[in-house]
């Protein structure tokens, strides 16, 4: 009844390949979009923005990434924290060594270097599969942030080993550094957002997508039918690193604005962005939105409504909210294992017949 | 036995049949001790249905493996219009025009008919990446021209109702057929199909039937297959080679197959004294 696609007809292929072939979802995406851009920026205040906006945001960025390589190219990674330290690491480099160049490049050229980085420890991929692989990235994990911690050039020899986010400016407005503007943060983040969601859609639903899901879902068969192996692994690598290398390099630059590879980037990171494709729902650009915000938001929203209404203690509150979030996802792993994603199209299921049984 | 000639005939139901397409070169494949494949030679001719049967274990399928290049056999050559072939990997060797279709289904369970269908065309799809990530120029262009071509051979095997459904959720025979438009879509010149009507019923054997011979006459597709299926294989293909215990035991048109005493004690079994 409210979702409906009769009446929708496609007449060129064209039309039919689109991102959103349904004109409801499309004026709904629309709508949301204009709400992001239009209305949130005027209306968010710091809390907003620093509590729940900006890791909500550069979150997704991380599932986007980790999505493409374990929910469509079915290579599963334990080392999307090092991999995020990766991007985070050489925007501070790009940051102090170029201070002249735009923090748009510099975010962007983080994204390439994680790629590389990614590809790297991709490699093994191709002779060993599954748990083993999961391994061989946890190895990446803990190699990478023992790297970041260990070699002084990384932290550019600073006494504290931390790095610090200097101040940068797009269009004379600053969003990097101390004095930034919330909702210019906010904005910054999610243009990225955008286009990396764009991307990652764009690629998925083409060759490339259907060559790494040919991967995931039989690899003898799709080498049969012409796929290399070698290059969907490495392809999925590399897009998969170069999201999450963005994600790093902005959870650094504008969210944390100081961070050390131990504490901001360490194993917890990895699991995080797994659990959110995990519980959003594997292999959907959606899924992995709604995975972020789902363990973005859910502590934040307990944590207001013990502390904040009930007037419990907030040292309390602070491990009722890990009982009760991982309650949550044994809750919904087992209700629906494919994922807050497939609760989504099943519920747009349902909603093109409501209220009628047929 | 028959006789291989170089130049083309004409079948009694007026197809064409040219020359030596593929030729299979005193092929033997081993498994450590096990010899899978025993010094076989056979030719595919282009244009032509070859079929090839035995009983199980026979290594009909190992020789399709061979042909598709997942397996690289100790001895022997595979010759492909003409030329040797190096040893290569399968999609290599898809990208010939060689495709295949599996025994057991070996489809793209998560993604729907459509895209299984699509993949199928991958060394049609050229664009870079750059072009993929934003959507334009050669990526949109060449998504739209190959979803053409996939559109014929999903009208042509009548599987238009669910083109947008996940194959996860397919019966069987329709799977069977998925996966033959998966591997039409590439044009190939060599269909190798490994047991086309395995576990259907009378009414898709003949559906299944209808498609192979369809595929032949309209692309003039070359079809090599294997059938456990007695009355298929010999109203279907024009020549039958016979594989029993890794060797070649008969070759030729099925009459000469039939009445070819090798073959009648392979399958009716013989007095050993």
């Amino acid at each position: 009844m409210f979702y409906r696609e009769a009446g929708d007809f496609k007449t060129s292929y064209k039309d039919d390949n689109q991102t959103f072939p349904i004109k409801f979802d499309r004026y709904r995406y629309y709508a949301v979009l204009f709400v992001a851009f239009a209305l949130v920026p005027f209306i968010v205040n710091d809390y907003w923005v620093n509590a729940m906006l900006l890791p909500f945001l550069i979150y997704s960025i991380a599932a986007i990434g980790l999505n493409i390589l374990t929910g469509y190219c079915g290579q599963v990674s334990l080392g999307t924290g090092g991999f995020m330290a990766v991007g985070a690491y050489a925007c501070y480099k790009f940051m102090t060594a170029f201070p002249e160049i735009s923090i748009i490049v510099h975010v962007i050229l983080s994204g390439g270097v994680t790629a590389a980085v990614c590809i790297l420890f991709g490699l093994p991929s191709l002779r060993i599969k599954g748990f083993y692989l999961a391994v061989a990235t946890l190895a990446a994990q803990f190699f990478l942030v023992w790297l970041f911690n260990r070699v002084p050039w990384f932290y550019n020899y600073s006494a504290s080993g931390q790095i610090n986010a200097p101040e940068r400016t797009v269009l004379d407005i600053a969003v990097t550094g101390p004095n930034t503007d919330a909702w210019a943060k906010y904005m910054f983040c999610l243009v990225f957002l955008t286009f990396c969601a764009l991307i990652a859609r764009n690629l998925t639903r083409g060759t490339i997508g259907r060559t790494w899901m040919a991967i995931r879902d039989m690899d003898i068969a799709a080498e049969i039918i012409g796929v290399n192996p070698l290059k969907a692994k490495i392809s999925a690598f590399g897009v998969s690193g170069f999201f999450v290398g963005i994600a790093g390099a902005l959870l650094f630059a504008v969210y944390l604005g100081a961070a050390e590879a131990g504490d901001s980037f360490g194993i917890t990171k990895s699991f995080l962005v797994l659990f959110m494709i995990i519980i959003g729902g594997l292999g959907s650009i959606f899924g992995s939105f709604a995975g972020a915000a789902f363990l973005v938001l859910l502590p934040v929203l307990l944590k207001n409504v013990l502390v904040g209404m009930l007037g419990w203690p907030t040292d309390l509150a602070a491990h009722l909210e890990f009982i009760i979030v991982g309650g949550l996802i044994i809750l919904f792993l087992i209700l629906e294992p494919h994922g807050l994603a497939q609760l989504w199209r099943v519920a747009k299921e349902k909603l093109r017949l409501w209220p009628f049984p047929h | 036995m028959n006789q291989i000639t170089p130049d083309s005939y004409v079948t009694a139901d007026g197809r064409t049949i040219g020359g030596t397409v593929m030729e299979m070169k005193n092929i033997t494949l081993r498994f450590g001790g096990v010899v899978a494949i025993k010094d076989i030679s056979f030719d595919i001719r282009q244009g032509e249905i070859r079929a090839i049967i035995g009983p199980n274990g026979a290594g009909k399928s190992s020789m399709l493996n061979v042909i598709s290049g997942f397996y690289n056999p100790q001895e022997g050559d595979v010759f492909y219009k003409g030329q040797k072939r190096p040893p290569m990997r399968p999609y290599q060797v898809a990208r010939l025009g060689i495709a295949r279709t599996f025994q057991n289904i070996a489809l793209f369970e998560g993604m729907s008919v459509l895209d299984n269908v699509m993949t199928g065309r991958l060394h049609h799809m050229k664009a870079g990446l750059f072009s993929q990530a934003l959507w334009k120029g050669r990526a949109e262009r060449e998504e739209v021209e190959n979803r053409e071509a996939v559109e014929k051979i999903i009208d042509f095997l009548e599987i238009q109702s669910i083109r947008k459904t996940p194959v996860g959720r397919l019966p069987y025979g329709l799977k069977k057929r998925v996966e033959l438009a998966r591997a039409l879509a590439a044009e190939p010149s060599i269909l190798l199909l490994d047991e086309p009507m395995a576990g259907m019923n009378v009414e898709e054997k003949e559906d299944m039937s209808r498609f192979i011979l369809d595929v032949n006459d309209e692309f003039g597709t070359t079809i090599a297959l294997i059938e456990h299926d007695m009355g298929v294989v010999m109203d279907l293909s024009d020549r039958v080679v016979v594989m029993d215990y890794g060797k070649k035991i008969g070759d030729g048109t099925p009459d000469e197959v039939r009445n070819n005493q090798d073959v009648i004690d392979a399958y009716l079994g013989v007095a050993h004294d």
